[in-house]
């Protein structure tokens, strides 16, 4: 049984009656043991993952009105609640958290009878670039272990990567689902904010974060985006998408359409001459497709990274405040201890990452210190806005590769943290405006892959996922090598 | 000059739910943390669902306080780290790049003052820490999250006050304005609660918190202009501070605590988009809002040439208000009125007793009926009210059980007089030499027939029979 296979293709196979749920579901389970021990993209297993398949072949052989995933096997990132299972956000301090609820898209997911598999790997509260910062070790790239898999949704994109699962879930504030998806060689949408629902998404920045899916193909993502997007009751942030069906007319290309090549993100210092070669690869290939492209400069994109963790962290800090250790948390004797130093000491827990961006949020928005630094952010964040809407007046999409540089080794960044911050450059754009964004697989240059990013304007996914697919038609890439 | 300030705050206890969440809103009949669910304890992944009944309930207040309400308002985070507040952040309002909070600036007028709202805001309320055995000091502390939520409505005012009576005045005012409103029930424990500010001339601003009761507010009010005052006349600096009141020695303390000097980061809550409250919305609030009570009370003095005294008394309580608009005709209004606030009043004057008592409109309006008729006196009519209001039973009824039939016959009354001049032959002198103690007598007649003597008919026949 080959498990590189896509989700739809799994369905035909499912429904053809070539196998089972169950028995794909035990191929992927065992495909886990073989290859989890290296990888490390799963925090925890669903225990009833087999049993949850065989109901679904029970349903399918009886006749009985079943869901549109037929027992697909799915991965979801470790900051998603799921009822009666640990959700630990890749934290000490949530080490045994167990959430009493079912989060939205889980619930969506359920509904439709997708199979989930187990918890992704995450850098701590989703903060970070390359799941160094997990307190539980990283995962590593399923394309070669000495490399970092991008972050913070690494274990999910590696999940995905090593075939422990055929789609994942992760959520995306800064880049967390493209940047993975670009250092995996995976699909990672970041759709358009409000349009799927956060609840039950621990909160690290809610102003800007969406969950996203991550998949192996383009249609894959549309089909999962068809399950789990759409307006909430219990997130009054989301908003009503009509019902769109992403994957009608995916394949009608892009002919005639118009791409703005960002020039602050395709231009910068700190990108590395092979994924420079691949933008203009990306580009030759959109124009083969019938599309028009053209150089377009956003003057204010060179701030966006530090408005970027001004507001991130001002939220982080409101957001993480709760982890007080005295609702729920770990065992720590309070006896002998004042309010303010049983606080500091039990949220002394938090890693270093976390520690630092706190730490931050507690200055940038603070009375003396809000007018340089949080007020600013806002103003950069509006001025973006305002510079994105006038260039989708004029373009279709906005491209640009998304990462700088290739995956990198372990180790090799962590130290740096303005360096780490940079990697975002590309990607948190789309957060800030609230816009769509893709990343597609493109190219694996010595043995490593670049994900090239298409930006759309707001619930323009559809039209998003048509350059995606065309651009995916386009290349022909590797197996992954695990 | 002295100047108050005061900061009201007042939970929506009439709302079914929780400002964020489908909770109870009415936290007090549960036992403690079992009024809670994941979003009212800032669980990991939960997120606040605005109560839109919670907003409109708050513009009301804003509109009745004849406030400025602007088109949309907006909800933000006030960061602290407290026990009691379960995201260590409240989700609160604030006005700083114009209005955004439900309501910018009104008015309330106390005798001839207008007291300016400086603003009104939408929050929610935290849960409440007890200490055990009732001391700061005690090592446990226990925290209920059944609070945790609550609507609460947030009104400041300008420091307009001069007196603590005028602050006294003006809760009256606005608990009476509460109430009608159909929103709030200030008189539950917790429900409404105020902290004030006072300053002197020449001195600085002295913020008072933790003060349990408009009673206590009024207390410390004093206490606290008395301290600055004789601070002030030996030279000695009013330090601007918060102070606590402590309501076992009934003074004012100085927090040791910099609440003063805290930065609560205040940013926008993003999980809660903009609400617009449009001109329709508001139209609607205006139209169903419940005439207020100065209006009413105009009405009953114009209409029914009721006293300003008896129209405040009855315009000011729902209750009462209630038992008369539905109570009165055009021709008895003016008696009904007086019989409520004369002895309706005395067996109904707590919120307790109105909630149990069976008395209804029509038993007053057939008590009026019946002492017009002269079928039975004043006083009859009160003992009956008596019985009326524990048992609900038909006025007929209760007339005739209790034989409270008017006695007019003369001749039945003049046997009665004829008995109580040979027992009281002291006072029928004095009647004699002064007239004006002829109630005495009067008085005398109406123990032996229990009040049920025609008062006209016996002075009367007195009068006659002392003449002879």
């Amino acid at each position: 049984m080959n498990l590189n296979t896509s989700i739809l293709k799994y369905i035909e196979d499912v429904k053809s009656g070539t196998f089972t749920a169950e028995e794909f579901t035990a191929v992927t389970l065992q495909r886990i043991k073989d290859v989890d021990g290296d990888v490390h993209a799963y925090l925890s297993l669903n225990d009833s993952a087999l049993n949850d398949a065989k109901l679904i072949d029970k349903k399918i052989s009886s006749g009985e009105k079943i869901g549109q995933c037929y027992g697909f096997p799915i991965s979801i990132k470790d900051n998603i609640c799921i009822t009666g299972t640990k959700t630990t956000c890749a934290s000490k301090i949530l080490e045994n958290f167990i959430a009493p609820y079912t989060s939205t898209v889980v619930n969506r997911l359920q509904n439709e009878d997708a199979v989930i598999t187990g918890k992704t790997n995450l850098d701590e509260f989703a903060m970070g670039l390359t799941t160094e910062f997990s307190a539980f070790g990283p995962t590593k790239n399923p394309w070669n272990l000495d490399y970092v898999p991008g972050g913070s949704s690494g274990g999910s994109a590696a999940s995905v990567a090593a075939n422990e699962c055929l789609a994942s879930l992760g959520s995306d504030t800064g880049g967390s689902v493209r940047n993975p998806a670009s250092f995996c060689s995976v699909v990672g949408l970041k759709p358009t904010y409000g349009l799927i629902s956060r609840y039950g998404l621990i909160s690290y920045a809610n102003s800007i974060e969406q969950i996203g899916p991550m998949t192996k193909t383009v249609k894959d993502s549309a089909f999962l985006l068809n399950v789990i997007a759409g307006q909430d009751a219990n997130d009054d942030t989301t908003i009503d998408n009509n019902n769109v069906n992403y994957l009608e007319n995916i394949e009608d290309g892009i002919e005639g359409k118009k791409i703005g090549i960002i020039k602050e993100m395709t231009t910068s210092e700190g990108l590395s001459s092979e994924v420079s070669t691949a933008t203009k690869d990306a580009i030759g290939d959109f124009e083969s497709l019938g599309a028009s492209c053209e150089e377009i400069s956003l003057p204010t994109i060179p701030y966006t990274v530090a408005a970027y963790y001004t507001i991130t962290s001002t939220e982080a800090g409101s957001n993480l405040a709760r982890y007080d250790n005295i609702r729920y948390g770990y065992d720590l004797e309070s006896e002998g201890y004042e309010y303010n130093s049983y606080i500091s000491k039990s949220r002394a827990k938090f890693g270093p990452e976390v520690t630092r961006r706190i730490i931050l949020g507690g200055f940038v928005p603070s009375a003396g210190h809000a007018g340089k630094y949080f007020l600013k952010a806002l103003k950069v964040k509006s001025k973006l806005i305002l510079e994105i809407n006038k260039a989708f007046e004029k373009f279709d999409y906005l491209i640009a590769p998304t990462a700088p540089v290739q995956p990198f080794k372990f180790g090799e960044k962590i130290d740096d943290p303005v360096t780490l911050m940079l990697l975002d450059y590309n990607t948190v754009t789309a957060n800030l405006t609230g816009k769509p964004a893709i990343s597609v697989p493109y190219r694996v240059i010595n043995g490593l892959p670049i994900g090239m990013q298409i930006m759309a304007n707001s619930l323009k996914e559809k039209s998003l996922f048509q350059s995606a697919y065309a651009l995916e038609s386009k290349t022909q890439l590797p197996e992954v090598p695990l | 000059m002295t100047k108050i300030g005061l900061e009201i705050h007042c939970q929506l206890t009439k709302l079914e739910s929780k400002l964020f969440c489908s909770c109870k809103a009415n936290y007090r009949e549960f036992e403690p943390n079992h009024n809670i669910c994941p979003v009212c304890m800032g669980l990991p992944g939960s997120l606040p669902r605005l109560n839109q009944k919670a907003v409109e309930s708050a513009t009301s207040i804003a509109l009745a306080l004849t406030c400025d309400t602007p088109e949309k308002i907006a909800f933000f985070r006030k960061n602290y780290f407290y026990p009691d507040l379960p995201k260590n952040f409240q989700i609160t309002q604030l006005n700083v790049y114009g209005d955004m909070s439900v309501g910018g600036e009104g008015y309330v007028s106390v005798e001839d003052k207008k007291i300016k709202i400086r603003r009104i805001q939408l929050e929610e309320d935290p849960g409440r820490i007890i200490y055990e055995g009732a001391s700061e000091r005690t090592k446990i502390t226990l925290v209920d999250y059944n609070r945790a939520g609550t609507p609460l409505v947030e009104i400041v005012t300008d420091p307009d006050f001069e007196s603590p009576r005028q602050v006294r005045l003006f809760l009256n005012i606005l608990s009476d304005l509460l109430e009608n409103l159909g929103v709030a029930e200030p008189g539950l424990e917790g429900a409404m609660r105020a902290d004030g500010n006072v300053s002197i001339e020449g001195g600085n601003k002295v913020e008072i918190k933790n003060i349990g009761s408009f009673h206590d507010l009024e207390k410390a009010l004093h206490f606290e202009i008395t301290r600055q005052q004789s601070l002030f006349e030996r030279d000695i600096e009013i330090a601007q501070e918060t102070r606590h009141w402590d309501d076992r020695r009934k003074i004012t303390v100085s927090s040791r605590s910099k609440e003063e000097d805290q930065d609560y980061r205040y940013f926008l809550e993003n999980d809660i988009p903009w609400v617009k409250i449009d001109q329709s919305t508001r139209d609607r609030l205006k139209e169903n809002m419940p005439e207020s009570i100065s209006s009413k009370k105009e009405r009953y003095i114009e209409k029914f040439d009721i006293t300003p005294q008896v129209a405040d008394i009855i315009a000011s309580d729902r209750y009462y208000s209630k038992l008369f608009e539905n109570a009165y005709s055009d021709h008895n209004a003016k008696d009904i009125a007086n019989l409520i606030t004369t002895d309706v009043i005395g067996f109904i004057d707590t919120k307790e007793k109105q909630q149990n008592s069976k008395i209804t409109s029509k038993h007053l309006s057939d008590l009026i009926d019946a002492i017009n008729s002269k079928a039975i006196t004043r006083n009859s009519a009160k003992v009956a009210l008596q019985e009326i209001v524990k048992s609900g039973k038909d006025t007929k009824n209760v007339l005739q059980e209790m034989d409270l039939g008017q006695v007019s016959d003369s001749s039945e009354i003049d046997t009665i007089i004829s008995k109580i001049f040979e027992d009281e032959k002291q006072a029928v002198i004095d009647a004699k030499e002064r007239p004006e103690t002829v109630n005495f007598l009067v008085g005398k007649v109406m123990q032996k027939t229990k009040g049920k003597a025609d008062p006209v008919k016996t002075l009367e026949l007195i009068k006659s029979k002392l003449n002879q």
